[in-house]
């Protein structure tokens, strides 16, 4: 279960040859509990996306993040109008022990249904997911998180859209992964919020500006600097010539 | 056909695909007009060339949307357009009104042993394949971006669904024609919907409602001398219209019957 260490080594990602994360370097540590913060466009879920795999570096390299990543998007493309019940939707979590094939048996049934109930949902086993509020739908898609059991948890904005007791739920779950050892790295906004629940952070404007501490990553002029370079946007910017001494 | 096909239509409905199988329909229609130029009303010709070109405008359209950057449904519609003038350009070059008839809307009369073994060995691949895919199919429909980060490989489930379906379009043209083999698939799957709320049980009312048009429609066909397609079409769409209006689920005679609400 013990995640490995997960090393950034000058990491561009980009859309269309605009990057959004731009020579980033760094590392989580094993068992660490990471919040990502920066303004809107700072390429806060691209890097998530591309720790899961989902988006190829243009380059750098990121390492030890392979297979053993579970990723919450932020506004999962799902349809919530398809006809599954909560119990399925959740089963969906074992998908690399059962694959396609594989039967579930009463095991796999049992700790979903308890998966249900960790996370304040006994009884919503055969509710159809389109009947769920979307405080309801989050916790149903952290139980799928709970199945997959994968040592390294990434969240991308869990809390948002939720009203007090269901965020509070949710982040009780966050720190019993972190007290499992788990890696969590957790896109956020509240920044009041990750100085009182996350002991690290990183700060990202698609540069990184501080990756360390919260304390000493939150600081004024740090948060100053991400909103100008996030705002910056040229309208024929030249190819981007950095290399990095990694 | 009836069994295995609505199964099929109820995906497609669940993936806001309906339309797709109506282009499917379409873009079987050159490949098997291209068998009859080459080879008369010969099944095997037919057959193959349906499935060649079904096939390839599923493929195609897929591709074509991702590599311009346009939007999927509007090549699907270019497709089944060109595809369509196309077939019946070449049906009326070679063939007379009778044959262009019978390929788009069927002819039960034509119906040989060979067409039936294709009908059964079609429909027995389809339940066994989605036998074995109903667990990838459900995911990639539901949440096709955790399918992807879990490497559960949607988008190849998903071409052998298309073929699969293509494979139902093609076996069904000779008795219901290519235009019409498609109503087999949908209509069944989108009247199911107001008799069940998970997709299993969809499924069962898929094709229970389509074995029983399929066998109203023969009838009617048999006695009223209508062509068998728009025949069996017809009866689907009844129980369709049935369904709507006084299936237990959303049915619009269920909202006229104001019932009080529940307490909690």
């Amino acid at each position: 279960m013990r995640p490995a260490e997960i090393r950034l080594t000058d990491v561009t990602v980009s859309h269309a040859r605009r990057p959004a994360v731009h020579h980033v370097s760094g590392r989580f540590a094993p068992g660490s509990l990471t919040a990502v913060v920066g303004p809107n466009g700072a390429g806060k879920s691209t890097l998530l996306r591309a720790l899961a795999g989902l988006h190829r570096p243009d380059a750098g390299r990121i390492e030890g993040a392979a297979g053993q990543v579970a990723l919450l998007p932020q506004a999962a493309a799902l349809d919530r109008g398809f006809p599954v019940s909560c119990l399925d939707a959740v089963l969906f979590g074992l998908w690399r022990e059962a694959g396609a094939f594989r039967a579930i048996g009463a095991a796999g049934r049992g700790r979903a249904l308890a998966a249900l109930a960790a996370v304040g949902l006994d009884g919503f086993a055969g509710r159809p997911v389109g009947s769920l509020s979307a405080g309801q739908f989050q916790r149903v898609l952290f139980a799928r998180l709970l199945l997959q059991d994968a040592p390294v948890i990434l969240l991308d904005e869990p809390f948002n859209a939720l009203d007090a007791r269901t965020a509070a739920d949710l982040l009780a779950m966050v720190h019993r992964w972190h007290g499992e050892g788990r890696t969590v790295v957790a896109v956020l906004h509240d920044l009041d919020l990750v100085r009182r629940e996350f002991p690290d952070t990183l700060l990202l404007a698609r540069d990184c500006l501080g990756w360390g501490a919260t304390g000493e990553v939150l600081t004024a002029a740090n948060r100053l600097r991400a909103r100008m370079m996030a705002e910056a946007w040229s309208a024929e910017p030249e190819a981007c010539e950095r290399r990095d001494a990694a | 056909m009836s069994v295995a096909a609505p199964v099929l239509g109820l995906f497609l409905m669940l993936r806001r695909m309906s339309l797709t199988a109506d282009v499917l329909g379409h873009g079987i229609l050159p490949g098997v007009a291209a068998g009859f130029l080459l080879a008369g009303l010969s099944l095997p010709a037919m057959a193959a060339g349906g499935l060649v070109a079904g096939l390839a405008v599923a493929v195609g359209a897929g591709a074509l949307s991702r590599a311009t950057g346009g939007r999927e449904d509007a090549s699907l519609a270019a497709l089944y357009l060109v595809a369509l003038a196309a077939g019946v350009a070449m049906v009326s070059w070679r063939g007379g009104a009778v044959e262009l008839t019978s390929l788009l809307f069927g002819s039960v009369l034509g119906v040989d042993d060979a067409a039936l073994l294709l009908m059964a060995g079609s429909a027995s691949v389809t339940l066994g394949v989605m036998a074995l895919a109903w667990r990838p199919l459900v995911l990639e429909c539901f949440d096709p971006g955790f399918a992807q980060a879990v490497g559960a490989r949607g988008a190849w489930w998903h071409m052998g669904f298309l073929a699969l379906v293509v494979l139902n379009l093609i076996a069904a043209f000779q008795a219901l024609g290519t235009l019409m083999a498609v109503g087999l698939m949908m209509l069944p799957a989108i009247a199911a919907r107001h008799w069940a709320r998970g997709v299993g049980g969809m499924a069962y009312a898929a094709v229970g409602i389509a074995a029983a048009s399929a066998y109203a429609g023969l009838l009617l066909s048999f006695h009223a001398d209508v062509p068998s397609g728009p025949a069996v079409v017809l009866a689907a769409g009844l129980c369709w219209l049935v369904s709507t209006l006084c299936g237990p689920v959303d049915g619009l005679l269920g909202r006229l019957v104001r019932r009080p609400h529940l307490a909690g």
